[in-house]
């Protein structure tokens, strides 16, 4: 087909083309439009126009349009069959599954008994799921912390304004007489805790989650207090742009190290040391701080963009 | 088939918790409900992950006096699965409460049906516009 063509604009590759990017209505020009009876009164034109305007939007409304409300309907009763239908096949299942408690049970296999058995000899940890998390598995929750980082950075840019509507302390007590003395008494404690609950991951309960999580709430509670003046002059969004991303990329190298040396029967510096000590278990303590500052400043990231958007 | 569904607490706790979080993803029109929802069913999740890992009368997975024999400890494997489970559902959280927050100040409402509502409404008001303005066109 070539521009040659007198008929080109009419032509059915064109009206395809035009279909295709969009700007073409097979319908346009075949229905038939009603021109409204012409009036001597302009303004009766637009009235009109209006009226059939709003008669459109009616069928919208909700429990004006019948075919709606008959869906809805349908749409509750098949939900709650679908429901039901959900819970007895779950049960069918459960009841094929082996008992609660049972220790020959198929899940529990020679995988489990390996991590007990090697677990405290080859990664030097006491605690045998963060020696699975944090050695055996390194490069999955590596993973984990990246999805958090990328969350976080999501939802700073989906909540993101320059200019607050309103000041954020326009719903806020100036000063409260409970809440700044005791923030003063709990902060340090919170986060003294926290630090602790990282630093012992790897031979007690806990870990760079869960302690990252009690640092960061302990973060929240500062600003809480205190206002975005004192916790910003620290807190900054450089400042937790910068160490989040140093602690990623410190897991990352140390851990891509540990693999290197470990697939290729190299020597390497690290060693497991004496199980039950602070610096013990090779590189676990580390990678448990990179994993505690990117949790708890995702957290405080997250809280932060829902209150005010930015920093 | 085994009776098991009435010793098995945890795991019937577990389908009955994951239905109730989806009946609310189905049956709630609110967009927070949804989300609280959602995490329902993580939460039954973890729940039926858990209580696969343990086992009768043994201890948590943290070596007591180096004991390293295997049939002292709990399976560890789906604690690992849990831990998982739990940062991923997190920042997925996060993430639609954004959206959420992105969609009412758009709309100035949760309820997810009258946000359909507008957004058909102003679809057909720019349809609206445009015969509109081909029909002067016409007349001029």
């Amino acid at each position: 087909m070539s521009k040659r063509n007198p008929d080109y604009e009419n032509s059915k590759w064109q009206h395809f083309a035009k279909w295709c990017t969009g700007d073409y209505d097979p319908l346009e020009g075949k229905m038939e439009i009603k021109k409204p009876a012409k009036s001597n009164n302009g303004n009766s034109f637009a009235v009109l126009m209006r009226k059939m305007w709003f008669d459109k939007v009616d069928q919208y409304e909700l429990g004006q349009n019948k075919n709606l409300s008959l869906f809805n309907k349908a749409y509750i009763g098949i939900s709650i069959i679908l429901g039901i239908f959900l819970t007895i096949l779950l049960l069918v299942t459960v009841s094929y599954l082996p008992e609660f408690g049972n220790a020959n049970a198929p899940e529990n296999n020679e995988v489990a008994k390996r991590y007990i058995e090697k677990g405290l000899e080859e990664t030097g940890a006491e605690n045998i799921v963060a020696g699975m998390i944090l050695d055996y598995r390194a490069f999955d929750t590596f993973g984990e912390s990246c999805v958090l980082f990328v969350a976080a950075c999501c939802v700073l840019m989906l909540l993101k304004s320059d200019k607050p509507e309103v000041s954020d302390t326009y719903y806020e007590p100036g000063r409260s007489a409970i809440l700044r003395p005791a923030a003063r008494i709990l902060v340090p404690t919170i986060i003294i805790f926290g630090i602790y609950v990282v630093l012992n991951g790897h031979i007690s309960p806990g870990g760079g989650f869960s302690g990252g999580a009690i640092i960061g709430s302990g973060f929240i509670l500062y600003l809480t207090a205190f206002g975005f003046e004192r916790a910003g002059s620290f807190l900054s969004e450089r400042f937790i742009k910068i160490i989040t991303v140093l602690a990623l990329t410190f897991y990352c190298f140390a851990k891509s190290y540990s693999f290197y040396t470990g697939a290729n029967h190299l020597e390497s510096v690290i060693t497991t040391g004496t199980p039950g000590a602070i610096l013990s278990a090779g590189l676990i303590v580390y990678l448990n701080i990179c994993v505690g500052i990117v949790v708890a400043c995702t957290m405080y990231s997250f809280y932060v963009a829902f209150r005010r958007g930015s920093f | 088939m085994g009776l098991t569904v009435f010793t098995n607490y945890e795991e019937v706790a577990a389908v009955i918790l994951f239905v109730i979080g989806m009946m609310n993803l189905l049956l709630q029109a609110n967009l927070i409900k949804k989300i609280i929802g959602l995490d329902i069913m993580d939460c039954a999740v973890y729940l039926f992950l858990a209580a696969k890992g343990y086992i009768e009368g043994r201890h948590a997975p943290i070596y007591i006096d180096n004991i390293t024999d295997a049939s002292y400890y709990i399976n560890p494997v789906p604690s690992g699965l849990v831990l998982t489970g739990i940062v991923v559902s997190v920042s997925v959280s996060a993430l639609m409460m954004a959206l959420t927050v992105s969609l009412y100040k758009e709309y100035k409402t949760l309820n997810l049906d009258e946000i359909m509502m507008k957004l058909r409404n102003e679809e057909s008001e720019e349809l609206g516009k445009l015969t509109y303005g081909d029909i002067m066109e016409e007349e001029q």
